[in-house]
């Protein structure tokens, strides 16, 4: 397609290409050649940014514009469909993942008012990273560990049985650890 | 082939219409509007306002009529106390989150989301739900963004991508925090935005505005120190009147320049010797390509265009014609030949351009559209010492809603206006210069300017019906003395794309294409009035009457084509000396570059 009759020195899509490859890394981007190899690549987006996501941990702007340039998708859909589904985190994850349980048996037990504790120690909400980047905070639907509601899992250790001024106490080992 | 007649009732009244129509047409055709919202017959079907629902016996919910379609045998009820009040609550809802600032909204009068509430019967507001907080985006030097405004109907993000196809709008997040902007929620100055300002057109409320420049031509008008000049663009005469409730398609040139003077201005040109200008210029460029290329040569007029060549295109910059457009042109004329002419000191001259468009309203704003006083021919400035001051050509760009607002709060009738003449010397067009403002414009006044130019003799013809592209697209040969040239026009930027695809794969040799932004050229810009009531916006019919009003004008004009301009050849004689020239190169062309973020085609 270069070798059109127009003087190609204002053409920048190699630069744009090259550095959207640069941001995404060689794996990915075999992954989204692939893609563009078969009929309709842009139906491969959300499997695209899930790779993203898998290797950097969560999906920066300069991913969602790299995935847009190579994938030929609009940069305003991609980070519509980043944005939208609960799955995409658009901030770098933390060191220690804080998943509060809001399945019914934990909701009923008082799941919300641990959470805005959780909320207002580290002053993030859904889907945050603190700014020492020590602590992400998320919603989880159900453990399976009903018998122990309301329950808060911190890198996949659970804590059973929760109340809410316990909350600063818990947090607090994970910030002894980090400062040690 | 005939497609299948369905037969239903609606509202008890037996209808016969074609398979596949939905029920909100067929209920037109019985003289039944029913309201709407995001429902936009130009943009595909999104059913999410649900404002349009009408009762269909033995469903157990209310259906859309926009998106359902007829079935036989189906019964519609478009009218019962209980869809009525769905509706209202539908409304109703729609308002809870919506500021209640409706008085002091520039909306206010022709708001979709206001009138469906007076239409619906909402007469108090019965609930207090939790608003939406955002700041107002204010970043662009054309378009302001309201979330706070938005009642999510898609209309702009659809208008964006299939019309203009430029994909610079979307639905960000979830929930009631969703929100329609560019990617990341960026500034629209960040984005692949290129300004054209359709997505204000198609707006239903005030989330969409043009940024307002009224505020500082009031000033500078009413500083005795300083010389107002304004300039209108062609497309403005073909529906100002529109704003005072004239019939659309009505020509108001006479009125419109009237009001002007009475606004204060001291001057009032017209844009059209800028397109005048253009063409002798844009001729010229023409034939030296024909030569040396690279051919095709691209109009350069719609700044809207521009923008969308420096993101999705850069690679055909070279092919965009170097001439301003005629806005550009003619600032640049009065702030170096009509000053010197009336010694005015061009520090003290504030051109005002009045535009169907918001992207005009960047351009003037473009590096590349700032001058070095003087430095056109050394003498003024160096006698002032003045070497090295930039101004801008243009210093403010109003669209035409706010030239419309401006007269009203001035208090003019307009109606009553006694007809006006543009003042001499940057005032006296030529008919070519007036079809600049609709599709096909500028090509056919090349046309005729290059029949001429090519053949040396006189043309035999005038009108070049064949490149008028009301339909948004048109490819084809005309016959010029021994030459056939490949034409293309093109409105709508989607559109234009087919073109442009074209050229990038060195298909079909065109040697002239000619684009406009916007649907149906300038008559359909972004800065143009509301439609009126009975047109909707980006209304084939509406922007018909437009056209016609200026080819009306044209053809009611002895002087049709830009080489027969006295006041043209004056400025050549006395400072511009020929076309190509290098004064006319450093005041009447300029340079185009690649901008990021890079759009996706």
């Amino acid at each position: 397609m270069s070798d059109t009759a127009c003087a190609c020195s204002t053409d920048n899509w190699e630069y744009v290409r090259n550095m959207s490859r640069e941001v995404l890394g060689e794996e990915i981007c075999a992954f989204i050649d692939q893609c563009c190899g078969e009929p309709q690549p842009e139906s491969q987006l959300i499997a695209v940014l899930h790779r993203v996501q898998a290797k950097y941990g969560y999906l920066n702007a300069a991913h969602l514009d790299a995935v847009a340039q190579l994938l030929q998708v609009p940069a305003a859909k991609v980070s519509g469909v980043a944005s939208f589904y609960h799955f995409f985190r658009l901030q770098p994850r933390g060191k220690h993942m804080i998943h509060v349980c809001l399945g019914t048996a934990c909701y009923v037990k008082g799941a919300d008012r641990i959470a805005q504790r959780v909320m207002s120690e580290l002053g993030i909400t859904w889907g945050e990273t603190t700014k020492d980047g020590l602590f992400s905070l998320e919603a989880a639907r159900c453990v399976g560990t009903c018998g122990l509601a309301p329950v808060v899992v911190i890198d996949g250790e659970i804590h059973g049985e929760v109340n809410a001024d316990q909350v600063p106490v818990i947090l607090g080992k994970y910030l002894k650890k980090a400062k040690a | 082939m005939l497609k299948k007649k369905i037969s239903l009732t609606i509202d008890s009244a037996p209808i016969q219409v074609p398979e596949g129509t939905t029920i909100m047409d067929a209920c037109e055709q019985l003289g039944i509007s029913i309201p709407r919202l995001c429902y936009h017959p130009d943009l595909s079907l999104q059913g999410s306002c649900r404002v349009c629902v009408v009762e269909v016996k033995g469903m157990g919910f209310y259906m859309t009529s926009c998106s359902q379609k007829v079935w036989e045998g189906m019964e519609v009820q478009t009218n019962s106390p209980d869809i009525r009040q769905a509706r209202r609550d539908i409304v109703e809802l729609l308002l809870d989150n919506h500021p209640k600032d409706c008085q002091t909204c520039e909306r206010d009068g022709n708001c979709e989301l206001q009138n469906l509430a007076y239409a619906m019967g909402v007469r108090a507001r019965h609930f207090e739900g939790r608003r939406k907080e955002m700041p107002i985006e204010l970043s662009s030097h054309s378009v302001v963004r309201d979330g706070q405004k938005c009642v999510l109907c898609g209309r702009c993000v659809r208008v964006c991508g299939e019309i203009q196809g430029v994909h610079n709008l979307s639905q960000q997040g979830r929930g009631f925090e969703t929100y329609v902007a560019p990617a990341h929620g960026a500034n629209m100055d960040d984005s692949v935005c290129i300004q054209c300002g359709q997505c204000i057109n198609v707006c239903p409320t005030a989330a969409f505005m043009e940024k307002r420049s009224a505020g500082s031509v009031w000033e500078a008008i009413a500083d005795p120190e300083i010389h107002v000049v304004v300039q209108t663009a062609p497309s403005i005469r073909a529906a100002i009147g529109e704003g005072f409730g004239l019939p659309a398609g009505t020509p108001c040139t006479g009125k419109m320049v009237t009001a002007l003077r009475r606004l204060g201005f001291d001057a009032v040109f017209d844009t059209d010797f800028g397109a005048d200008l253009t063409i002798i210029e844009e001729a010229h460029e023409f034939l030296a390509r024909l030569k040396e290329g690279p051919l095709p040569m691209i109009t350069s007029c719609s700044p809207g265009w521009i923008n969308f060549m420096e993101k999705f295109y850069p690679e055909l910059i070279p092919h965009a014609s170097t001439c301003r457009s005629p806005m550009g042109m003619l600032s640049a004329l009065i702030k170096t030949y009509y000053a010197r002419k009336k010694g005015i000191d061009p520090k003290k001259i504030y051109v005002v351009a009045v535009m169907p468009c918001v992207a005009k309203k960047y351009e003037a704003h473009r590096p590349e559209h700032y001058i070095e006083l003087g430095a056109e021919s050394g003498e003024q400035g160096a006698a002032s010492g003045e070497q090295g001051v930039k101004v801008p050509l243009t210093d403010a760009v109003l669209t035409t809603r706010e030239l419309i607002w401006m007269i009203k709060c001035y208090g003019i009738n307009f109606n009553m206006l006694p007809d006006g003449e543009f003042d001499a010397p940057l005032g006296l067009a030529s008919g070519a210069g007036d079809i600049f403002g609709t599709t096909g414009g500028v090509m056919e006044a090349t046309l005729r300017a290059a029949a001429e130019l090519v053949t040396g003799k006189p043309a035999d013809r005038l009108e070049f019906t064949e490149v008028r592209a009301v339909e948004g697209l048109r490819e084809v040969y005309v016959a010029i003395g021994e030459h056939n040239i490949r034409v293309g026009v093109a409105n709508g930027l989607e559109n234009a794309k087919t073109l442009l695809d074209k050229v990038k794969a060195n298909k079909d040799s065109f040697h002239v294409i000619e684009v406009m932004a916007c649907p149906g050229g300038c008559i359909g810009g972004g800065g143009q009035p509301y439609p009126e009531a009975g047109f909707r916006v980006l209304d084939p019919a509406l922007l018909r009457k437009r056209a016609g009003a200026l080819y009306a004008i044209d053809s009611g004009k002895k002087l049709r084509k830009s080489y027969d301009n006295p006041a043209i050849g004056e400025v050549y004689d006395q400072f511009l000396l020929e076309p190509g020239s290098e004064v006319a190169h450093q005041l009447l062309h300029t340079s185009y570059s690649p901008k990021l973020p890079r759009g996706i085609r």
